[in-house]
């Protein structure tokens, strides 16, 4: 591995300083599981890592209850995540997908800030933070900023991020009763593989635990970025959510993808297996709101 | 590009001056001499270099050296006591097949250590979560499961 230099400032200021310093020479790394596989592979050559490790701030995760509003560092780890019990409960569609990134070892130092800003279109990370409608807070030379996290992916291995910029946390807002939420990354094992495809979907209905008042369909793999299928969400609000329409819905979410061939898998494959699991993660969320009415 | 570090490793505590692109694997290895973790593939996907750091198995082939500073590190070498007894998930590999060619063994082992130090009562799927980042290329998986189960009984959390 060629030699670099590893920083390791304890606030985001200092970071940020940082990198003015050394601009292009130097990378950001949290937990380095994609970081640490390119730099031994020669694909980069940074001169310096600056680690935000020791960023305590990054790595807090809670729940405001007043507000009802969850908050995740950008170094929170997928395990940390995985073994919250808040987020089991109350997150299912963030547990469902980050419990089965990579292996536990990989989970117990890849972040989901470094799952975000990869932006490879199969992260599994960035499907339940969109349904969630979270809001990334960015700080960077010129100040903080922030946008919706479905807003951040600009194509393969792009975000909206500019040189220096560091993702500090996820917003989600406070998510109102009668919500459940589900996703499946669906390939042909969980562990260790990038999905075929990643299907997560919320929907949240009335106190009749029927009627429709909003949903979300996302899917992971089916575009060069992350998307949302915002035609079968349309087809779903104010409807009474049943098997029937969540299999239009599956419909029209595989009709607007744009999916495509690859090695792991063909694009006939993956919109199949859209219809299929819209269906099935629609239903999946039906029984977490009537379990926990 | 070298720091100084300290770290307990296996219970002893050291310092160590490292170069601060070395992987650990690369310090235990290659500078400790500790051979006991193997390196597969040396890019996080076939987990026999799995060490745990401050209780959580990790692979050492992309965790940094400059990272365990200040951290608890427990490799392969720590688990028999100093009499050659061996631990109890060591032993339990030995009776019930959980080895083969032995490659993949100190990886299933720490990771099943950290698994069982966390919930000694893990059951199968549990069990099988927590070795999924573990390949292995002899055993077909069954026996290393039955080993991890059979260590449980014979108090596999324990050090
Ligand atoms: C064997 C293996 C299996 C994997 N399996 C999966 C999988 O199943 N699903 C999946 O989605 N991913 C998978 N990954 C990819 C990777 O582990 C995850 O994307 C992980 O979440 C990356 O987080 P990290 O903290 O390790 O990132 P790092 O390597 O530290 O960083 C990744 C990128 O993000 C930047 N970055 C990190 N944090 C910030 C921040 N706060 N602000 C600004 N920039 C930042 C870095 O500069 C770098 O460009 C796998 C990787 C490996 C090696
Ligand atoms: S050598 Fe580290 S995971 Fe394969
Ligand atoms: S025993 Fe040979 S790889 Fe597992």
């Amino acid at each position: 591995m060629k030699p670099f230099k590893y920083l390791s400032p304890t606030t985001v200021e200092e970071a940020i300083s940082f990198y003015g310093q050394h601009s292009e020479t130097a990378k950001y790394v949290a937990g380095g599981t994609d970081v640490i596989v390119k730099v031994k592979e020669g694909w980069i050559e940074p001169d310096f890592l600056i680690s935000l490790k020791k960023i305590t701030e990054l790595s807090d995760l809670h729940k405001n209850e007043a507000t009802g509003e969850l908050s995740i560092g950008a170094a929170v780890t997928h395990a940390t995540l995985e073994k919250s019990l808040m987020i089991r409960n109350e997150y299912p569609i963030i547990y469902d997908a980050v419990s089965n990134i990579g292996s536990l070892q990989i989970r117990n130092v890849g972040t989901i800030g470094g799952n975000l800003i990869n932006a490879v279109p199969s992260a599994d990370g960035a499907i339940p933070m969109i349904a969630l409608d979270g809001v990334v807070l960015l700080h960077g030379p010129d100040g903080e900023r922030s946008c919706a996290v479905k807003d951040l992916f600009v194509s393969p291995y792009k975000t909206i991020l500019k040189p220096g910029e560091i993702l500090k946390k996820i917003t989600i807002p406070p998510q109102r009763p009668h919500t459940g939420s589900a996703y499946i990354k669906f390939g042909r094992r969980a562990a260790m593989e990038l999905p075929l495809i990643g299907i997560g979907v919320l929907l949240t209905v009335e106190d009749d635990l029927e009627t429709c008042t909003k949903a979300r369909i996302c899917l992971g793999v089916a575009a060069p970025t992350p998307m949302r299928a915002f035609e079968a969400e349309k087809l779903l609000v104010g409807k009474k959510i049943n098997e029937d329409i969540l299999r239009q819905a599956g419909e029209t979410a595989a009709d607007e993808s744009k999916v495509r061939d690859s090695v792991r898998g063909k694009a006939w494959h993956r919109k199949e297996m859209i219809r299929v699991q819209v269906r099935r993660m629609g239903l999946a969320c039906m029984e977490i709101i009537w379990n926990n009415n | 590009m070298t720091t100084n570090i300290s770290f307990l490793l296996n219970g002893d505590q050291i310092s160590y001056e490292i170069k601060d692109h070395w992987t650990l694997l690369h310090l235990l290895r290659e500078e400790m001499g500790l051979i006991g973790t193997k390196e597969g593939c040396g890019n996080g996907e076939c987990g026999a270099c799995t060490v745990i750091v401050d209780k959580l198995a990790v692979n050492s082939c992309l965790y940094l050296a400059i990272d365990a500073d200040k951290k608890t590190i427990e490799t392969i070498e720590g688990l028999a006591s100093t009499d050659g007894t061996l631990h109890p998930l060591q032993q339990s590999f030995v009776d019930n097949g959980g080895i083969q060619c032995g490659f993949c063994t100190p990886g299933m082992i720490m990771s099943s250590k950290a698994l069982l130090d966390e919930n000694p009562n893990a059951g199968r799927e549990e069990i099988k979560h927590a070795l999924a980042g573990n390949i292995c290329r002899c055993t077909g998986y069954i026996q290393i499961f039955e080993s991890v189960e059979a260590a449980k009984k014979m108090g596999g959390q324990n050090e």
